[in-house]
């Protein structure tokens, strides 16, 4: 393996950004649940990674955990844009509003 | 030969992420999302750890890639080939992003992890399934716990209310 830790670590900060990016401009409910998933993506590397170089098995084990709680998470923000579409025919989120004062 | 394989999984990896959000079609931005979430997978097979990447594999493009193209397939054809995004906000989100990858890029260059190598061997998989069963108990059951109640939870938000009892059986 000729890969260093910090090639990674640099490769996921790339994909954090991006993720960023993406939640700041996207209005599309849809697009924001992808920069999640990619900042999610990001994070688990670096977990990967330092497991890795440490090395201890706790870094792939929590990789895991973080993996399947991210399916969680997207069920639920899957059917959260499908109650909001319903409602509102339209996945911008500046028409969800109803909870504004 | 492990670092042209990093350079093509880091072009592929990034070259995706960027393509899921800028493509204007969303079945398209789901598909390279996929890629995303593939080139993970494999990244963490050049970190040895064949487990994750597998179960990277059979998780996010397994269930979870096809799950968003199949709510994708749910919205109306002219909004999935529709911008929706605030003009205003590209440069600053632009200039968010550069910053954030300069600053942080620019912490780790200057941090001690540039001289973190290793010759040790890698994690043997059987050692996390040791570490579930044993020390990470608790977690495993409470995870399993909070998939059911979230999977439940996003059942019982999508159940359409309009529909009556009657035009459901029939």
């Amino acid at each position: 393996m000729t890969s260093e830790l910090v090639d990674f670590t640099l490769v996921s900060v790339a994909l954090l950004g991006i993720g960023i990016y993406g939640l700041a401009v996207k209005r599309n409910f849809i697009r924001m649940l992808f920069a999640v998933e990619i900042i999610i993506n990001a994070a688990n590397l670096n977990l990967v990674a330092f497991g890795r170089f440490l090395p201890h098995s706790g870094g792939q084990t929590l990789a895991l955990f973080s993996i399947a709680i991210a399916a969680a998470e997207v069920a639920v923000g899957l059917s959260l844009i499908i109650v909001a579409y319903r409602m509102y025919q339209n996945v911008d989120i500046a028409d969800f509003r109803s909870l504004k004062g | 030969m492990a670092d042209a394989a990093f350079l093509a999984l880091t072009v592929i990896t990034i070259g995706s992420a960027i393509a899921a959000l800028e493509l204007r079609s969303l079945i398209y931005g789901s598909i390279a999302l996929m890629g995303t979430l593939g080139g993970i997978a494999g990244f963490f097979f050049l970190l040895d750890s064949p487990f994750v990447a597998l179960f990277q594999l059979a998780v996010y493009v397994g269930s979870i890639a096809v799950l968003i193209l199949f709510t994708v397939m749910l919205v109306k054809r002219e909004l999935i080939f529709k911008a929706i995004e605030d003009k205003r906000r590209k440069f600053a989100g632009i200039g968010l992003m550069l910053i954030v990858m300069v600053a942080l890029g620019a912490v780790f260059l200057d941090s001690g992890i540039k001289t973190i190598t290793t010759d040790d061997p890698p994690v043997d998989f059987r050692d996390i399934g040791t570490d579930f069963v044993t020390y990470y108990w608790p977690a495993l059951i409470l995870m399993g716990l909070i998939l059911a109640g979230s999977v439940t939870g996003a059942l019982v938000l999508a159940k359409r209310e309009d529909v009556e009892n009657d035009q459901r059986t029939s």
